[in-house]
């Protein structure tokens, strides 16, 4: 079965398939978590927020991103960003945008949507008096969110943004359907070009799953420690 | 912006030459919802034994679950989709993996049958939610009027914990229809693979990818419309969703 399988070319592909694959996966990932924390905030507090507009606006954001696959948004973010960015720098023609930039305002964009829910249910989860207080206490709305709720938001849902993240690190793969050599990009580029798809591509799964399981097995840990604070 | 729009270009024969860009479209949407049952009838199944498994007091069934969970989640879509794909027909004896290899439609199958374990393992942790929030009287009157636990399962546990996990099995379904679009990378041309095959074509990105989106729009609004009654239908009485 195994018989005529060469495993040595993983070997040799090695520092492609790290320095090259896996550092773009992990920029991407740490990158669209970072920024899809910020964007996802900003929209739950729009929700959350006394003007009603603002939080039909935000909703209507919310839902629609949900309902996409993100293939599609990737699609879309694709074609739609050297417009954008036309638009924004005031150019006469479309700028051209590198593979990582589209991804990475794809991923932010999409996964803001995620972050937002989950730090909307967090800052629910902070009693009415918290903000009461930091209001008798002569806070603005700005200070109280900044100093009182925000940072608790953060730390009581600190496991779900985690495994979101897990899932924001296993969904970066997608961007194979642009052609860029992510870490399963590489190993993909790889496999087609020494014809070896069976073993590139057991590696590749490898790879993810102790990740994937190092990260979730972490979590846990997290979420115990944090569970006896409460 | 200098983009040609364009939003005629539905009515305008495709290349393939049957029919117009629309149809090509609608074919993409017919793919993409039976590829979403199938797997999602596939999903209901093993998730449906797993999740027992994971409710069990054995410890060897919860250990089964335990790993099936974990292999199926902490492998990427996409990966799971290549592993059946490319891989699974040259790991197996050489005349199975040509028959897999000549299989028609194979996309098709691998599409329905990976995203099927996909979610599985994800209907599953629903699932043994969902019976754990059963308070244990429930479990021990079925014992009590003297059902197996095969009855006490069948009769009594499964049909209240399905009730209760219907809106989270409802947002599982949608992701199901969502993840079918993974399937792109095998070959399979569902509904967003049309979409790009005609902007390929037709150079009209924009009005391809605003069509698949409200397609996209469109199945999840149907779905948890008609969720929301069999949800109102089938609540528990006494519980807060129920009358």
């Amino acid at each position: 079965m195994f018989g005529n399988l060469d495993f040595d070319v993983i070997r040799r592909s090695l520092p492609y398939l790290f320095l090259d694959g896996m550092s773009f996966t992990l920029m991407l990932t740490g990158l669209s978590a970072l920024g899809g924390l910020v964007f996802g905030t900003l929209i739950a507090l729009m929700r959350l927020s006394s003007y009603k507009l603002l939080g039909r606006i935000a909703g209507l954001y919310v839902d629609f991103m949900r309902s996409l696959p993100l293939v599609l948004v990737i699609f879309w973010f694709y074609f739609l960003v050297p417009y954008i960015g036309q638009w924004l720098t005031g150019a006469s023609r479309p700028i051209r945008v590198g593979a990582f930039t589209s991804s990475l305002v794809t991923f932010i964009m999409f996964e803001a949507a995620y972050f937002s829910e989950i730090m909307r249910a967090g800052i629910q989860s902070i009693s009415r008096g918290q903000p009461a207080a930091a209001s008798a206490l002569g806070l603005t709305y700005a200070q109280s969110m900044r100093y009182i709720v925000l940072p608790q938001a953060f730390r009581n849902m600190l496991p779900v943004l985690l495994t979101q993240t897990i899932v924001l690190f296993q969904d970066t793969s997608l961007v194979y359907v642009l052609s860029i050599p992510d870490f399963l990009g590489a190993a993909s580029k790889v496999a087609q070009r020494d014809g070896r798809l069976v073993e590139m591509y057991l590696f590749a799964a490898a790879v993810y799953f102790v990740i994937s399981c190092l990260a979730s097995w972490g979590v846990r840990r997290l979420q115990a420690r944090i569970a006896i604070v409460r | 912006m200098n983009y040609n729009w364009n939003w005629h270009i539905f009515f305008e024969p495709n290349p393939t030459g049957a029919g117009t860009y629309l149809d090509l479209l609608v074919s993409g949407l017919w793919l993409t919802i039976k590829t979403a049952l199938l797997a999602w009838i596939i999903a209901l199944i093993f998730g449906t034994i797993i999740g027992i498994l994971r409710s069990l007091p054995s410890k060897a069934a919860s250990w089964i679950s335990f790993c099936y969970v974990e292999f199926f989640r902490n492998m990427p879509l996409l990966v799971q989709l290549f592993l059946w794909f490319f891989v699974l027909p040259e790991l197996l004896p050489r005349t199975a993996g040509l028959w897999l290899k000549q299989l028609p439609n194979a996309p098709f199958w691998t599409a329905a049958i990976g995203v099927g374990l996909f979610m599985s393992a994800r209907v599953a942790v629903q699932l043994a939610a969902g019976i754990a929030s059963l308070p244990r009287g429930q479990k021990q009157a079925a014992t009590a009027l003297g059902l197996t636990t095969t009855q006490g399962y069948r009769y009594v546990l499964l049909p209240m914990a399905f009730r209760i996990i219907m809106p989270p099995l409802t947002s599982e379904f949608l992701n199901t229809v969502k993840n079918t679009s993974v399937a792109i990378t095998i070959g399979l041309i569902e509904l967003t693979g049309q979409a790009r095959a005609m902007q390929e074509f037709s150079f009209q990105v924009f009005e391809a990818f605003t069509a698949a989106t409200i397609m996209y729009l469109a199945i999840n609004i149907i779905v948890v419309t008609g969720m929301r009654f069999l949800e109102r239908s089938l609540a528990i009485p006494g519980y807060i969703t129920g009358k």
